[in-house]
């Protein structure tokens, strides 16, 4: 067995064994450092000789690893001792005890102690099963960078004191929302890569969208889980379609809508219709938006009146600038665009977006359709000037030249 | 990351294996699907009715000619499939490993390349944006 085949029993097995190891050390930190000792045993020992049981031989190997640093902590003797006596039998693990434990992984590893950065960073190694190279790649970022983000938060885990438990009833509904938003931006910064030359990072979308099946179906009873898986695979639908050959990016008014892939936008509606029991979140009506869209024949044939009031539901229940400027293009959309440019003018007055490239990109396509060319060239070379991804940039500056 | 499907492939030996044990593989295969679904990988899964029900549709140069099932020669039938959405065919591979399955049977790996594989123009395309215009919807 060669390295792809370790890394591919890592990621089914990476975060049972950590959940199993953190409940059986009661210390996460060293439950992972053992993990990732076995994988690195692994590399050297499997192209030798296959082990009959991988996944058992990752577990064993970590578990040893596990109880070797017990020992070298010579304050942590009588804890050893209990363990040496105590032996975990790994395979009659109730299966749902294993569920609370890789739930509890997930609460812990995004846990509001952490920095955001971290949050990402150890969510995807230890329940995605990634390794500190492959997040490295997908973030554009050096190997020590997340290296340090890891070792810091196990860090701040152990100083903060943060059990392994799943967080108790009264904070469970605020905590799966903190969850769910570091699902999110992983999944954000892959559909929208902030830096760099590339548009997409599908491999980081696709992580994201893989952890958020993994929390519907730990979470089943939980409308917006659903909501956000929902919301994941109808965006991801339009990928096939959202770049050119070159990797420019195509406007949604301009997508092939026949590249979409239909079997995501299915899979991201049936979740949608989970989400929608008792009325929609944040996440469900930003799925229903997406739904709306991918039901579409076409930009012209949108329903774009229940868009808007979509928008305006979401603006109520997770009111922020980006849903505002979101749904001035809406509205342009549904009664035109003097309308929406005064949503947008409003928006820039409170300067609640600012430095955005996005609140000039929308004004500057306004004013163009308004026939206001000078404005909207000025606008568009304003957006061009503050974004940071150099695909967009050159679509933005392609269009400002477009007007002159 | 892709998707593969994994073919389960029997022989008249394995599907009788099979059907004397259905009721336990039935559950292992449940369970199985549960791991499935926790891991984040599950599209779909189904498995086919005994191929002596089939039928089979012939090509040529004449009409298509309809026969009853199985598959005359062939000695490893189609049975079910698992649909996964996996990083890798390693892990594809170590998926397949853990299916319940009776001695004997074959599971196949194959890759479906994604919508973005697929030429622009293929005839693929054609079909369902047709299909699409006739339906006014997805």
């Amino acid at each position: 067995m060669g390295p792809a085949d370790v890394e591919a029993v890592w990621r089914i097995e990476s975060a049972r064994i950590v959940a199993a190891l953190t409940r059986f050390t009661g210390d996460f930190g060293l439950a992972e450092d053992a993990a990732q000792e076995a994988v690195a045993e692994a590399l050297v020992s499997w192209p030798l000789s296959s082990p009959a049981s991988p996944a058992g031989w990752l577990m064993a190997t970590a578990r040893r690893r596990a109880i070797d640093a017990i020992r070298r902590r010579t304050a942590l003797q009588d804890r050893y001792a209990l363990l040496a006596a105590d032996p975990v039998v790994d395979d009659d693990i109730d299966p749902d005890r294993i569920d609370d434990d890789i739930l509890a992984l997930m609460f812990v590893s995004c846990h509001p102690v952490l920095s955001p950065e971290a949050r990402v960073a150890l969510t995807l190694r230890v329940v995605g099963g990634l390794s500190t190279e492959q997040i490295a790649r997908a973030f554009l970022v050096t190997v020590p960078t997340v290296q340090a983000r890891i070792t810091r938060a196990k860090k701040t885990i152990a100083a903060a004191g943060v059990p392994f438990e799943l967080p108790p009833a009264g904070e469970r509904r605020e905590r799966l929302g903190g969850v769910l938003s570091v699902v999110y931006v992983i999944f954000t910064e892959g559909s929208t890569a902030t830096s760099g030359d590339r548009l997409l990072s599908p491999g980081l979308a696709y992580e994201a969208i893989r952890l958020a099946r993994t929390l519907a179906a730990l979470q089943p009873d939980e409308p917006e889980v659903h909501g956000l898986l929902a919301l994941c695979e109808l965006t991801a639908a339009r990928f096939p379609a959202r770049t050119d050959p070159d990797g420019s990016p195509i406007l949604l008014t301009d997508q092939d809508r026949r590249r979409w892939d239909f079997s995501a936008v299915r899979r991201g509606l049936a979740a949608l219709a989970k989400a929608s029991v008792r009325g929609l979140g944040p996440y469900g009506l930003q799925a229903a938006i997406a739904a709306a869209h991918a039901s579409a024949p076409s930009v012209e044939e949108t329903d774009w009146d229940r868009i808007v009031v979509l928008y305006e539901a979401l603006g109520r229940v997770a009111p922020s600038p980006v849903v505002e400027l979101n749904r001035a293009v809406a509205v342009a959309m549904a009664s035109g665009p003097a309308q929406a440019l005064a949503i947008v003018d409003e928006l820039i007055a409170s300067d609640r977006l600012p430095g955005s490239h996005l609140v000039p990109t929308v004004r500057g396509e306004l004013l163009a359709r308004l026939g206001r060319r000078p404005e909207a060239r000025a606008e568009l070379e304003l957006a061009a000037r503050l974004c940071t991804n150099q695909r967009e940039r050159s679509v933005l500056l392609r269009k400002a030249t477009a007007l002159s | 990351m892709s998707q593969y499907m994994l073919i389960m492939r029997g022989t008249d030996e394995t599907n009788a294996a099979m059907m004397a044990n259905v009721d336990e593989l039935m559950a292992a295969t449940r369970l199985f699907i549960e791991e499935l679904a926790k891991a984040g990988v599950y599209v779909a899964a189904e498995g086919l009715d005994d191929p002596g029900q089939g039928v089979v549709v012939h090509f040529s140069d004449e009409a298509p000619v309809v026969t009853d099932g199985p598959y005359g020669e062939t000695k490893e039938l189609f049975g079910g499939f698992f649909l996964l959405d996996v990083a890798s065919k390693q892990e594809a591979v170590e998926w397949a490993k853990r299916v319940p399955a009776v001695p004997g049977s074959k599971i196949e790996i194959r890759r479906v390349p994604g919508e973005d594989e697929v030429p622009q123009d293929s005839g693929k395309f054609v079909k369902e944006g047709t299909l699409r215009e006739s339906s006014g919807r997805i």
